[in-house]
């Protein structure tokens, strides 16, 4: 897992997630889930190849963004807990 | 805000909000003629001596009040459709925030911007200061900075409420597992207010929306906190 500090952009800089083509609509439940689970799916697949995990960083601002806090904290408890229904 | 003996919509405060008022006077402009017209015709009719013989078979006037309807609603569906597809616009935000609903209370969350989460309660009224609005002021407000692409991501957690600033043109329904996005873009500094706009349980008129309005440059100064 990565460090969440080193992940928070410095200050005084404004990142915010871009506008994503995939997600056009007013519903962007799917763009917060999707970049969760892009998120899990790219540090699952760059540890199991020794590669660094920094590119990661993205999905993982998007998210965390995006989705409300107390979704994320559900999400983590589940994925602790065996019960993520995503596939990871 | 609204006030009392108010006429009309709140002052725009986005673009948006903008073309929303000049439609709604437009469409007013509308109604008003067709009302007129109803009503001389009324007149006319009711108050003549005169009786007509060759109601029926007017083939021409029938094409008439046909035709002009349907022109009408033209000229007020196009700028309405308009103004629909340009409120989902979404022009590359600059900030995102989020809102979430809950009984009875908005909960803010800043995490852009130092992961900062706060709830927003109504001032009951025994705590209000002199000036301050009852039923409508909060105890923390949601700053913003004005002329800067704002995306904001509304949800709920509990069940449906409605996040309203009439002001800027927006009413986004806060629904439990579903995150909608709205964004706006302010254009003047100020105190913006707005209610729950979906009925959501017993406290649902007191759960109101605050907007604080600022500079970009003081709002890049970061959080101040006072007691
Ligand atoms: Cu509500």
């Amino acid at each position: 897992m990565l460090d969440v500090e080193a992940q928070e952009p410095p200050k005084g800089k404004w990142s915010t997630p871009p506008f994503d083509p995939r997600f056009p609509n007013q519903n962007q439940t799917r763009n917060c889930y999707q970049n969760f689970l892009d998120y899990h799916r790219c540090l699952k697949t760059r540890t199991r190849r020794g590669k660094s995990t920094q590119p990661c960083e993205y999905y993982f601002r998007v998210y965390h963004s995006l989705c409300p806090s107390s979704w994320v904290e559900s999400w983590n408890e589940q994925i602790k807990n065996g019960t993520f229904a995503g596939k990871i | 805000m609204a006030h009392a003996a108010q006429v009309g919509l709140q002052d725009a405060t986005s673009p948006i909000m903008e073309e929303l008022v000049i439609f709604h006077d437009h469409a007013l402009m509308i109604i008003f003629l067709i009302c007129f017209l109803v009503l001389y015709a009324l007149f006319l009719t009711l108050t003549t001596k005169l009786t007509n013989t060759s109601i029926s078979d007017a083939q021409e006037m029938e094409t008439i009040w046909t035709i002009l309807p349907a022109i009408i609603l033209i000229l007020i569906a196009l700028p309405s459709l308009r103004i629909l597809y340009l409120t989902d616009e979404i022009n590359d935000p600059s900030f995102t925030i989020k809102s979430i609903g809950h009984q009875w209370y908005w909960t803010y969350e800043y995490t852009d911007y130092g992961g900062l989460i706060f709830n927003s309660y109504m001032l009951p009224p025994l705590f209000l200061e002199p000036g301050d609005l009852r039923l409508l002021d909060v105890d923390n407000r949601v700053v913003l900075p004005v002329e800067a692409p704002v995306r904001m991501m509304i949800t709920s957690q509990d069940v449906l409420h409605s996040w309203t600033v009439p002001s800027l043109g927006l009413k986004t329904d806060a629904i439990p597992g579903r995150l909608n996005q709205t964004t706006f873009t302010a254009t003047r500094p100020g105190v913006y207010y707005g209610q729950c706009s979906e009925i959501c349980g017993a406290n649902h008129s007191f759960m109101p929306i605050v907007l604080e309005l600022i500079p970009l440059k003081i709002f890049e100064m970061g959080p101040v906190f006072t007691l």
